[in-house]
């Protein structure tokens, strides 16, 4: 698509005006005017358009609580952390970037070095009053461990219910019944992206 | 008096202010529930199965609410004035024929309170005087709204109340009687015998009438709700303003009995089948007033009073005058 359609900003040709009927000022011309709208029957058209809504019973309720509105993969809600398929650990390797890139600083971490000489996050929080959910974290996270949730419904008793990482991961029960919902949002790997991985070339 | 007749008319009573208390908050539900499916909504749906309950739930809500007195309101015209609307929607109501007469334990019971040989004046003037019920809740509630309200509320009804007695003047001369039950007779031998075939321009003036008579929408300027929040009611809480409302849905069963009973045969000849009609006929008019409601706009007051005095009461009186050149 090109542009010139949108910078032409000269619509002159397009513009029509509307047929208005001058005003009448005689006594026999109102009249005329008034006789002529009153068997126009436009309010009949009113009287139809209402009863063919109520046949047609196509009502847009939903029934909040009960049903719900299917969620865009892309939408950003509170975050979740995912595990890795293969292993079910965290995906997580502490490497501090979501941290970084976050514009309201309200992701902080600690980690510390395991018994396997391996990063490991000790503490992971994100503070839910001061996140904007701009998605930055889930758009950086090399590993796509920070994700966004579909989650919308964020009453609580207290903030701290949404933010502990324990909370945040994939719980262990899900990633066995295999149900762990990747992240489909900026920043997540696109559809078909295997078959479009090109061979490191090693021939220098 | 007889004791019988004594006992007779006061069950009668009864009967008749419990079942359109009843109807009338049922009437809610309708409203609701029609309005709800013509802007594509599901209206009152968790209380009861398909929110049938929700009627009981409001009266509840209603009667157990605090009575407010506000400061500077004129207190007992403040208090009297929503009794008014009610008591004179149902005091109407004694002259309203509701079914043909029929016999219940070999006694015949006429279901008429009172048949009452000026009976349609007597009605049109009970609901004449129930507008005092909003112009003196208006004028004692010591806020602006309410005192547009009142003033509007006086204004529509000089204007209604010259068309709504001038368009039912000319079937009355064809009838030769003010009492419905007469009225009645005279449409009894059929669907062609019905008034409106021969007078239908003061049928349609006295529907028209009929929607300023209850304040329905069309005509519904005493208390806008997006104008002046709720006119008269604005000050108005608790069952006090739940006998306003009433009051007004009780006035729309019984218009909608009487226009039938004036102009399209009533109840008929008095069989079972007559009888159903006339409650079909009451069910298509109440009908009507919801299916206006969602579907037309709201006129000034303004053009109101110029629809009244310089267009139908003109088309009423030529109505008048040629039902009497014909009639000579």
């Amino acid at each position: 698509m090109k542009n010139e359609q949108f910078n032409n900003r000269d619509i002159s040709n397009e513009y029509f005006k509307v047929d208005i009927e001058d005003y009448p000022t005689d006594p026999w011309g109102k009249f005329t005017r008034v006789v002529k709208r009153t068997f126009r029957g436009e309010l009949f058209v009113g009287l139809w358009v209402v009863m063919r809504e109520m046949i047609k019973f196509d009502t847009h309720t939903i029934s909040y609580p009960m049903e719900k509105m299917p969620i865009g993969p892309r939408y950003r809600a509170v975050h979740e952390m995912k595990r890795l398929w293969e292993s079910d650990t965290e995906r997580c390797i502490g490497c501090g970037l979501c941290e970084k890139i976050c514009i309201s600083n309200c992701i902080r971490m600690d980690t510390k070095i395991d018994e396997h000489s391996r990063k490991e996050v000790s503490e992971y929080t994100i503070n839910l009053g001061r996140c904007i959910f701009c998605g930055y974290c889930a758009e950086v996270c090399p590993e796509l461990a920070i994700t966004h949730g579909g989650e919308y419904e964020n009453a609580s008793e207290q903030r701290e219910h949404f933010i502990d990482y324990a909370g945040m991961l994939t719980p262990l029960d899900k990633m066995k019944a295999g149900t762990q919902k990747e992240f489909e949002g900026f920043g997540a790997i696109t559809p078909h992206e295997d078959e479009r991985v090109k061979k490191t070339p090693l021939a220098y | 008096m007889e004791t019988a007749y004594l006992i007779e008319t006061v069950i009668k009573i009864v009967v008749v202010l419990l079942v359109f208390s009843a109807l009338a908050g049922i009437g809610t539900y309708f409203e609701r529930k029609i309005l709800a499916f013509m802007q594509r909504r599901l209206g009152p749906m968790n209380v009861g199965p398909y929110g049938l309950l929700q009627v009981a739930a409001d009266g509840v809500k209603l009667f157990t609410k605090e009575d407010i007195i506000p400061t500077n309101v004129v207190a007992p015209i403040f208090k009297i004035a929503p009794v008014i609307t009610a008591a004179t929607a149902f005091m109407a109501a004694a002259a309203i024929p509701f079914l043909p007469s029929f016999t219940i334990f070999g006694y015949e019971v006429h279901p008429i309170v009172a048949d009452i040989n000026i009976g349609i004046l007597y009605i049109l003037g009970i609901m004449g005087v129930g507008l005092y019920g909003p112009l003196l809740g208006g004028m004692a509630s010591a806020n602006k709204f309410a005192l547009i309200s009142a003033a509007r509320g006086a204004a529509v009804f000089i204007s209604y109340e010259v068309v709504t007695g001038l368009s039912i003047l000319a079937p009355i001369m064809m009838v030769g009687s003010l009492s419905l039950i007469d009225f009645n007779e005279y449409q009894a031998g059929g669907i062609t015998e019905w008034i409106i075939w021969t007078q239908p321009v003061a049928f349609i003036l006295f529907w028209i009438a009929a929607f300023a008579e209850t304040g329905r929408t069309p005509f519904h300027l005493i208390a806008n709700d997006h104008e002046i929040i709720d006119g008269f009611g604005t000050e108005y809480s608790g069952m006090r303003w739940g006998l306003f409302f009433i009051g007004e849905y009780a006035n729309m069963f019984f218009i909608s009995f009487v226009i039938p009973l004036l102009f399209l045969g009533g109840y008929g000849d008095g069989s079972l089948l007559g009888a159903l009609g006339l409650l079909a006929k009451m069910a298509f008019f109440f009908f009507f007033f919801l299916w206006t409601r969602a579907a037309w706009p709201d006129v000034r007051p303004d053009q109101l009073m110029w629809l009244c005095w310089k267009v139908l009461m003109p088309i009423a009186v030529l109505n008048i005058l040629i039902t009497a050149i014909v009639l000579m």
